[in-house]
């Protein structure tokens, strides 16, 4: 008797710890909001086949995904700038009188903000008690978060889009990717172009201009083989390296004196992969 | 077959290993797998030790790589004769998928969690109870009240069997992990092999004080042979902290790595290893945490031997072994939130991608699922303690206060548990105007959370000293006897006000600033209980009892609290436990040592309630075990008597 009185006291007691922990689990799957965390990152895959928006939309992907920046920027919370203005106000940042970094330009201040947080600290922003001398950002580039040099160049790339101004980052370089194995698609898609040369042809350059290495060339756009020469000094402020990208992606943001505006196709910057920019922008410049 | 095939591969392993430290390290977890394979692994046993023999020859290769490899034929000769080639450091291997080993029919990630758990429930136990133990046999000592003395050795025969069960687990899980992740424990072993050594040291000088403290007990009852007794029992409690910080050690190593350059390579400090940001943070709060949780089993098992008693004598014992364990739970669990803010804090300080995945990323809807834990095991405690006032005489002068009580408690425990984003579908987010109610999304901020556990934690108190008091009355006419109770309840009051002021006030501040007024609202909670706790003393410092404390006059339902007591901190432990791992993501060690494991992902939280569920079963039923040894001791005992 007292032996089934301790055996039903004790199933009493184990049904009530069951139900209570079913209560606590059940709350768990049923009364709060399903939150997957993302699966762990993977090295973004880097060819020279990329398009500038390709490439932007990367730098767009590791801002919201890899690179964790939203967790702080973003406007809820308040913990850290927003960036949707990064763009343009980060050639004004190393202007403020606080800034003791090394960058000249803004694309130089982004990368610096976010290998070497701490250079310059916006107002407010700084970690408690050290007069915003001491930022709170791990080192984008370490730890954690760990980007690579050209994963940190497509979130600057994606700020400045998003910031509405020229993307000025260099270009990823790299073996273009295997073609994909049949389908219409796959036949359709053009290779990337390997040499000058080859940019030049594939994206008909020779038409209107005359280009280095190439002999024959049309006269409906400037002749560009003094432009290693002439590019850095067209428009004040801007390198010859900015100067030619911008005239590929956006032709008529300068046009050369003694020729019409909207001659040139203005879609090339859809087109191009970031390679052949690549190849495009030294050979102007004479570099090997 | 089996078992010559294990010992010629132990003999083999000891072989390999490079120096005697290695050598001794791989016998102690060669020692400690020997039980565990004679049991159902012995279908994996061949993979377990060819793992431990790999993990012991990775240790060696590292001691080979470190010699320089174009020396000439003559120095390596030379240092043959010198010995084994010194340790460098590595920087933390590159895995790939393939390089986790893979045993039949276990989900290695499952496996550890399980393991590491369990060891952790039982570890934590038998940490606590000989902490509160001590002290109550050194008050039964100064109070001359035998009873203290027997109630202490009562809970030390409980946690017998939980040193057991805690130490074999332990074993298990040294197994688990060379068995499963053999590289990360190469990487760990490398940095923190030399305290490793000690640290199997220590359980002899623990499992010597444990023996000796337990079965000394009524051998050394009085005078000088007592006071060695206590001695034994310091060094009891030595050696389980000494054991506790080394083992947080690692953890914290895991989650904030110090001690390392930039690549992950061990500098040659081991102190620096070890007393990394989060090392003290989690000492502090494994320790509080595990007072509470020890006091609420010890709590459990008077509870069930309250509903188990057939006299009224039992009754009563047990009732006040209840009361014992639940004051000592509480006692853990009121600073328990603040060392909870403030290793909290010490994640943000040391990475504040850290600490906002922790609070505002992935987990942050851990945290309401923790209040709604948290609330419940401070309503149970509450519970408890209204119902002690049957055992006073003078109960009936604080009945009135209950309810306001448990208002105001329910009220702040739903302020806890309401989230600031709320999960609507799109109709009810453009009626209400976004995804934040205007009057509740108020409540789901640190401002609002901080003020609701600060009045949990004083009105928990309050509830405690309502009871402590009822059977008490002041005498005499000096100034505390006749106003000490209006100056506590002015203190009370003034208390509350400046939580809730600083709480409101609070909202008007920038988010970084706001974190900052948590120090004076805990600081106002302090100041009310310690200082109503000194008042109370000096009111009763003349006072008479209003009758004898009926002990054992409690209503079943009050023991049901306890268990549920028992159930949340238990609950609550296993998914702490998960969340604290958990925000380290995909990194073996935080930002140094990544795991590609195909268990690396971060489970979602259902997923981590349902493993957290299936655990604390498994432990109840080990615990039901444990409460039934002594048991059985003692029936044995009485038909020895017959």
């Amino acid at each position: 008797m007292e032996g089934n009185k301790g055996n039903s006291e004790l199933g009493k007691i184990l049904v009530y710890g069951l139900l209570i922990m079913l209560a606590f689990a059940g709350y768990a799957k049923f009364g709060i909001p399903l939150v997957i965390p993302e699966a762990p990152p993977v090295e973004e895959k880097i060819t020279g086949a990329m398009t500038k928006d390709q490439f932007v939309a990367m730098g767009d992907k590791i801002f919201h995904g890899k690179g964790t920046c939203t967790l702080c920027h973003s406007p809820v919370g308040g913990r850290a700038p927003v960036l949707d203005a990064v763009g343009p106000r980060s050639s004004e940042r190393i202007k403020d009188p606080r800034y003791k970094g090394k960058a000249k330009t803004g694309e130089e201040y982004i990368r610096e903000s976010m290998m070497e947080p701490s250079t310059y600290v916006v107002a407010g922003f700084g970690k408690p008690g050290t007069n915003d001398t001491v930022s709170p950002m791990p080192q984008i580039n370490k730890g954690a978060i760990g980007l690579s040099d050209v994963e940190i160049n497509a979130v600057i790339s994606y700020l400045q889009k998003s910031g509405g101004v020229e993307v000025t980052v260099p270009l990823p370089t790299g073996a273009a990717p295997a073609a994909p194995a049949g389908g219409a698609e796959a036949a359709a898609a053009p290779k990337p172009a390997t040499t000058a040369e080859e940019a030049f042809n594939k994206y008909g350059c020779v038409t209107c201009h005359v280009v280095p290495g190439i002999a024959e060339g049309g006269d409906m756009g400037p002749n560009l083989t003094k432009l290693a020469k002439e590019a850095g000094s067209r428009k004040p402020g801007m390198s010859g390296q900015a100067y030619i990208i911008e005239s590929i992606s956006t032709p008529n943001a300068y046009v050369v004196k003694g020729f019409e505006p909207d001659m040139m196709p203005s879609d090339f910057a859809e087109k191009i992969t970031m390679s052949e920019m690549n190849l495009i922008v030294n050979a102007l410049l004479g570099k090997k | 077959m089996k078992v010559r095939f294990m010992f010629s591969h132990v003999k083999k392993v000891l072989s390999q290993c490079s120096t005697g430290v290695y050598r001794f390290g791989a016998a102690l977890a060669l020692l400690l797998a020997i039980p565990a394979l004679s049991f159902d692994y012995m279908d994996i046993s061949q993979p377990v030790l060819k793992s431990a023999a790999n993990a012991v020859l990775a240790q060696k290769a590292w001691a080979n790589e470190a010699a320089p490899a174009a020396a000439p034929a003559a120095e390596a000769k030379k240092e043959e004769k010198k010995g084994p080639a010194e340790w460098a450091p590595q920087p933390p291997p590159k895995l790939e998928e393939k390089d986790y080993p893979v045993v039949k029919g276990f989900n290695s990630r499952l496996t550890v969690w399980f393991i590491a758990q369990l060891h952790l429930f039982f570890g934590a136990f038998v940490l606590a109870v000989p902490i509160f133990v001590w002290l109550i046999e050194i008050t039964g000592v100064v109070t001359k009240d035998k009873r203290y003395d027997d109630m202490a050795h009562e809970f030390m025969k409980v946690a017998m069997t939980g040193f057991s069960l805690a130490a074999s687990f332990g074993g298990l899980l040294s197994i688990a992990l060379v068995v499963f992740y053999p590289q990360f424990m190469t990487y760990m072993t490398g940095i923190f092999g030399k305290v490793m050594i000690f640290y199997a040291l220590a359980f002899f000088a623990e499992s010597f004080f444990l023996y000796t403290y337990y079965y000394g007990w009524d051998k050394m009852s009085d005078g000088n042979s007592k006071i060695v007794h206590i001695g034994l029992g310091l060094g009891l409690n030595l050696a389980g902290v000494f054991l506790m910080m080394v083992s947080n050690s690692w953890a914290s190593f895991m989650m904030a790595p110090s001690g390392l350059d930039d690549s992950g390579v061990f500098q040659g400090n081991v102190w620096a290893a070890i007393n990394g940001h989060l090392w003290n943070p989690i000492n502090i709060h494994r320790f509080v945490a595990n007072i509470a949780y020890g006091g609420s089993l010890t709590a459990a098992y008077a509870g069930y031997k309250f509903l188990m008693a057939k006299t009224p004598q039992e009754k009563a014992h047990y009732d006040w072994m209840g009361y014992t364990s639940f004051f000592i739970a509480i006692i853990g669990l009121l600073p328990l939130p603040f060392a909870g803010y403030w290793l909290t804090k010490e994640i943000y300080d040391y990475s504040q991608q850290m600490g906002i995945t922790l609070m505002g990323g992935a987990f942050a809807w851990l945290f309401i699922l923790q209040a709604v834990l948290i609330g419940a095991i401070f309503l149970s405690a509450n519970y408890y303690l209204w119902c002690c006032l049957a055992r006073s005489n003078g109960s009936h002068r604080y009945s009135f206060m209950i309810k306001p009580i448990a208002i105001v408690i329910v009220t702040m425990f739903l302020a806890w548990l309401t989230p600031h984003t709320l999960v609507m579908s799109s109709t009810e987010l453009t009626q209400i105007g976004g995804a934040h109610h205007p009057l509740l999304g108020k409540l789901g901020v640190m401002a609002a959370k901080n003020t609701a556990v600060n009045f949990l934690i004083v009105l928990t108190f309050l509830s405690f000293q309502i009871y402590n008091r009822s059977n008490k009355k002041a005498l005499g006419d000096g100034f505390w006897a006749q106003n000490g109770t209006s100056v506590q309840i002015g203190l009370y009051v003034a208390g509350l006000c400046n939580i809730l002021a600083l709480g409101i006030y609070s909202y008007y501040l920038p988010a970084s600033v706001r974190i900052g007024l948590s120090v004076p609202q805990v600081t106002t909670t302090l100041i009310v209980i310690v200082a109503s706790f000194i008042m109370d003393g000096k009111i009763f410092n003349k006072s008479e009892e209003l009758g004898e404390t009926k002990w054992g006059n409690m209503p079943v339902r009050s023991q049901y609290a306890l268990f549920t007591l028992t159930i949340g901190f238990t609950w609550l432990m296993g998914l702490m436990g998960y969340v604290r791992s958990a925000i380290r993501q995909h990194w073996h060690v935080y930002t140094v040592f990544r795991d590609n494991s195909p268990g690396a992902f971060t489970p979602t939280l259902p997923y981590a309630a349902a493993v957290v569920t299936v655990i604390v079963c498994v432990f109840i039923a080990l615990v039901l075990f444990m409460f039934w040894m002594p048991m059985l001791a003692a029936k044995k005992g009485s038909s020895g008597e017959h």
